[in-house]
């Protein structure tokens, strides 16, 4: 370690902790950023997994990572390349160096590096900075499992509980590069272990002995970077995943809507978080059916839909495929569902811990049959919370299934969430028949904005029959009269393009801009970011960013068609730019595409849009 | 409490061939459910595709003619979320155990409380005359000009091998027989799968001839119920008995081939209600090709606990045991911070 290192002033700093997925990165990470988030920090964080559950220890396929990044101001994303990075091992240095700055401060665990260590990470010599070019003087080399070791050695703990506190040293180590209040990490420890004391107490006292390491052996630098505190929204916040933000928009619509929350589902990556969540909280009666399979999935959540609950099923792409049969049943019954869609990278089984938005067409049209279905996509992590909560309302209120598309990238990382207020929620009202319409009422009336009633079972006088053969529009029976037939499909299409949408809004420099950057879900931050580095460079930059699909906000061809230039970015071969140009007429954007299974990065975007500009 | 008629679940013309199995079954269907008495507005007739499944287009309840083979994750997902309905799944043999089969094992396994109808007719009628999972090897069919080489499913086999807790059979054409069978079925509290043998006239006529009349089932079935020898013949003249791990048919108060002469005694009395299935097994699978008479009836009725109400009954045990009871409760559940 260098005394070179110097306090620096940062807007905003990114911190990745690797090491072996036992190691607790991403426990460390997660104290990390609501430690900072509690003194009013912005963040934004993303893990990062192996594909297998647990490699083996020490190799190259076993690393996993968790990235923080945490602003004075409001931070988009998790970052592109860190300004930290913690190995605990070989095999981390040398697969997440990638993921450091040039100048980064690298944290590594010396007692990690033995002969051993580097074989399995396929070093070929013991200089292993050398070997990877970086500057000594960069590392922060400390012998963490002997300080952990002896820090612990009184205890009476074994030695496979002493090394699960590794990572707690890190965390102190990287607390007083940033000079943070330990107070707030050990509060978070008490809480967490609050069963186990003895747990709590050794953890607390490695971080105090890590930040105690960073603070007497480099005591000429009080700290290494400051973030300030701007823009404070006050507030009550907690970090939330988009998984569990997704979970947590169900359980409010339907608590909102005043309906039993049925999830039938079937275990997926990246998408199982949801099922976990929402198994958890039978105490709100929320049900949840793990079924047989992803058509099991679906088709219950029909039934239960039917039988009068806010039924959901919850999958990623593969998934859909098989779900996409019983979906297609709830657009012919009209009845209300939300599939929730987890994108990862395809086809088939693909990168299945990775993101891609390569599952926009299959959505819109994966299914046989004129088949209209609202489709949504969530922005961020803590986005997604509102957005299963909108998906849910239109679908109650709209008798329509509606796909919501979230991502790896976005299920997997958090966010600082304000606690939402129901109460300012809008209401959900489903529009359930009403009663002075018995006698006289069949099942494929509408109400004025075209949506069916929804007759649930166990209401005398409403007994009907529903199903996949089209029916008569005025009897619902079943139909396979010509005009009948095409009388149905446009009416079933103009219930979904009647929903109401929000405007598109634009960002930026929205009267002058010379590029407009165009997206939709999970890129938000990253486009986001670009713009705001474009037009901190002096570029005059617009973005705007879709939310709704379909039906597209009515000023989506005015805002297309407005700017000299338009760049369509998207992590697919050009799914949303397709769709446009099939709305809008005349309407030939620039593409930005790529599938690497791993978020954007800000400064390739920034490269990429300045060659279009 | 209201008393309903066979006309009160009864709705629209059916479209199914003259002589179908189908209409037999629909009028012992409205029959059951006027004798069971819950409301049209509590039940839910639940359906895949094909002939048969057309069925709850002619109920005056609540009801879904779905999607080829669903009809049981269908049905589940309706029950689970409104225990309070009655609900009936009728599917047929390919809808229910070619396509849906893999739904048709799980509802038996998880124990919902369906009424879990199987008309086997042993072809696909609706698309013209295809062999099904039921149909016997060898079956001659449009799809197979040369015979299938392929063994069939035995319904009742793929019901205990789910561990299933109920199964009933009955011929489409014995009205008292199915009705019998379907008011126990609802009566079971658990997937109650019930075959109903069915006869299609136009792509596989004659499958269950020798069952399908009075005077067939006289010689060719034996009625089994809770409870009481398993006898059968015009006069009951014969009888089942156990032998070894098998069954056996002896005729009564007279000598077998086997030089003994057995009585009522010594036959078999039917527990429907025995956790062990290895009898009720051998008497599902009692064919006529193999000297023995069909069995129809209730096969297997134990009681076990329900899906549904094991769900109801954990949500309850969970709210008890947890502070949190709304969305705003389970907020504060975590860890929270304030920026001021």
């Amino acid at each position: 370690m260098a005394d070179s290192l110097e306090v620096k002033e940062r807007e905003s700093v990114v911190v990745r902790f690797s090491g072996d997925s036992g190691d607790g990165m991403q426990l460390a990470g997660n104290i990390f950023s609501t430690v900072s988030a509690t003194v009013g920090n912005s963040i934004s964080t993303f893990p990062d997994y192996p594909a297998d559950i647990r490699a083996p220890q020490g190799s190259l396929t076993g690393v996993s990572g968790f990235q923080v990044h945490i602003g004075a101001g409001q931070v988009y994303t998790p970052g592109d390349l860190c300004d930290v990075l913690v190995a605990m091992n070989a095999a981390a240095l040398k697969t997440q160096l990638k993921y450091a700055k040039p100048n980064a401060a690298i944290i590594i665990d010396t007692d990690s590096f033995g002969p051993k260590d580097l074989e399995k990470a396929a070093f070929q010599t013991e200089d292993y900075l050398g070997e990877l070019g970086v500057d000594p003087d960069r590392v922060i080399a400390c012998p963490l499992t002997t300080m952990v070791k002896d820090c612990l050695k009184d205890s009476g703990m074994d030695v496979k509980s002493i090394m699960k506190c590794r990572n707690m040293f890190a965390l102190g180590l990287v607390c007083w590069l940033f000079d943070r209040d330990l107070e707030i990490a050990f509060n978070y420890l008490k809480e967490k272990f609050a069963k186990k004391a003895g747990v709590a107490e050794a953890n607390i006292k490695v971080i105090q002995a890590g930040y105690d390491y960073g603070h007497n052996t480099h005591s000429s630098v009080a700290n290494v970077y400051r973030i300030e505190t701007k823009n404070k929204v006050p507030g009550r916040y907690m970090d939330i995943t988009g998984n569990k933000a997704t979970a947590y928009g169900f359980i409010a619509a339907a608590e909102k809507a005043g309906l039993k929350l049925y999830l039938g589902s079937y275990p997926i990556t990246p998408a199982t978080d949801v099922l976990h969540e929402l198994s958890k909280h039978k105490s709100l009666g929320v049900t949840t059916v793990q079924c047989e399979d992803e058509i099991a999935g679906c088709a219950s959540s029909v039934g239960a839909s039917f039988a009068g609950a806010l039924a959901v099923t919850s999958t990623s792409g593969p998934g859909v495929c098989l779900k996409s049969e019983a979906m297609n049943l709830a657009v012919i019954m009209e009845l209300p569902l939300v599939v929730l869609d987890v994108q990862r990278g395809g086809p088939a089984t693909g990168l299945p811990t990775k993101s891609e938005q390569t599952d926009l067409l299959q959505a819109l049209f994966g299914r046989n049959g004129e088949s209209p279905m609202p489709v949504m996509a969530a922005m961020s992590p803590t986005d997604c919370f509102d957005a299963a909560y909108e998906a849910s309302k239109v679908a109650l209120e709209h008798m329509t299934p509606v796909v919501l598309l979230t991502d790896a990238y976005v299920a997997y990382g958090s966010g600082a969430f304000k606690l939402p207020n129901l109460a300012e929620y809008p209401a959900i009202n489903p529009p359930y028949v009403p009663e002075e319409m018995k006698g006289t009422w069949t099942p494929y009336m509408r109400a004025e904005n075209g949506t069916r009633y929804w007759a649930v079972p166990g209401r005398e006088g409403f007994e009907h029959i529903l199903g996949g053969l089209e029916k008569d529009d005025k009897t619902g029976a079943i139909s396979t009269a010509p005009e009948n037939h095409d009388l149905m499909t446009r009416k079933r299409q103009a219930k979904i393009d009647a929903i109401p949408v929000p405007d598109l809004e634009v960002l930026g420099d929205k009267d002058d801009a010379d590029l407009l950057i165009v997206g939709f879900g999970g890129t938000y931050g990253h486009l986001r970011a670009a713009m705001d580095e474009m037009r901190a460079a002096g570029k005059k930059v617009a973005m705007t960013h879709f939310r709704y699909i379909n039906p597209l906000p009515k000023n989506t061809a005015e805002v297309m068609m407005k700017y000299p230039k338009v760049v369509v970015a998207e992590q697919n071969m050009g799914q949303l730019a397709g769709w446009l140009r099939m709305k809008v007429d005349g309407f030939v954007p620039a593409q930005y595409n790529e599938v690497k299974g791993q978020p954007f990065k800000v400064a390739e975007l920034v490269e990429a849009f300045n060659k279009i500009i | 409490m209201c008393t309903y008629t066979a006309s009160d679940y009864k709705k629209g013309q059916p479209r199914w061939c003259p002589g179908c199995g189908d209409h037999f079954f629909l009028a012992s269907l409205h029959k059951a459910m006027a004798e069971i008495g819950v409301a049209p507005k509590d039940v839910a007739v639940i359906s895949g595709i094909g002939c048969s499944s057309r069925l709850p287009h002619y109920m005056a309840t609540y009801g879904m003619n779905t999607i080829h083979g669903r009809a049981a994750a269908i049905a589940t997902g309706c029950k689970v979320a409104n225990s309070k309905l009655a609900v009936w799944q009728i599917s047929g043999d390919g809808d229910g155990l070619a396509i849906g089969g893999n739904h048709f094992i799980h509802a038996n396994r998880r124990n919902i409380d369906l009424n879990m109808i199987l008309l086997n007719n042993r072809i696909y009628g609706l698309t013209k005359g295809q062999y099904s999972p039921t149909s016997p090897r060898g079956f001659v069919s449009k799809s197979s000009p040369y015979g299938t080489v392929e063994d069939p499913f035995r319904p009742a086999e793929l019901c205990f091998g789910a561990r299933g807790h109920f199964f009933a059979r009955a011929v489409a054409t014995d009205a008292p027989g199915t009705i019998a069978v379907l008011k126990k079925a609802y009566a079971h509290k658990g997937s109650a799968g019930c075959e109903i043998l069915q006869n299609c006239v136009i792509f596989n006529n004659g499958t269950h001839d020798g069952v399908y009349d009075k005077a067939g089932r006289e010689k060719n079935a034996i009625y089994v119920e809770h409870g009481k020898p398993l006898v059968f013949g015009e006069n009951k003249e014969f009888g089942l008995i156990q032998v070894g791990f098998g069954l056996k048919v002896v005729e009564l108060n007279k000598e077998n081939e086997d030089g003994k002469t057995y009585t009522i005694d010594d036959v078999l009395v039917h527990d429907a209600h025995c956790e062990d299935n290895t009898l009720q097994l051998k008497l599902a699978l009692m064919g006529n090709g193999d000297g023995f008479p069909v069995a129809l009836g209730v096969i297997r009725d134990v009681e076990a606990p329900t899906y549904n109400d094991a769900v109801e009954a954990q949500i309850e045990e969970v709210k008890a045991k947890k502070p949190y009871h709304t969305f705003a409760e389970l907020l504060e559940t975590n860890d929270i911070w304030e920026v001021k």
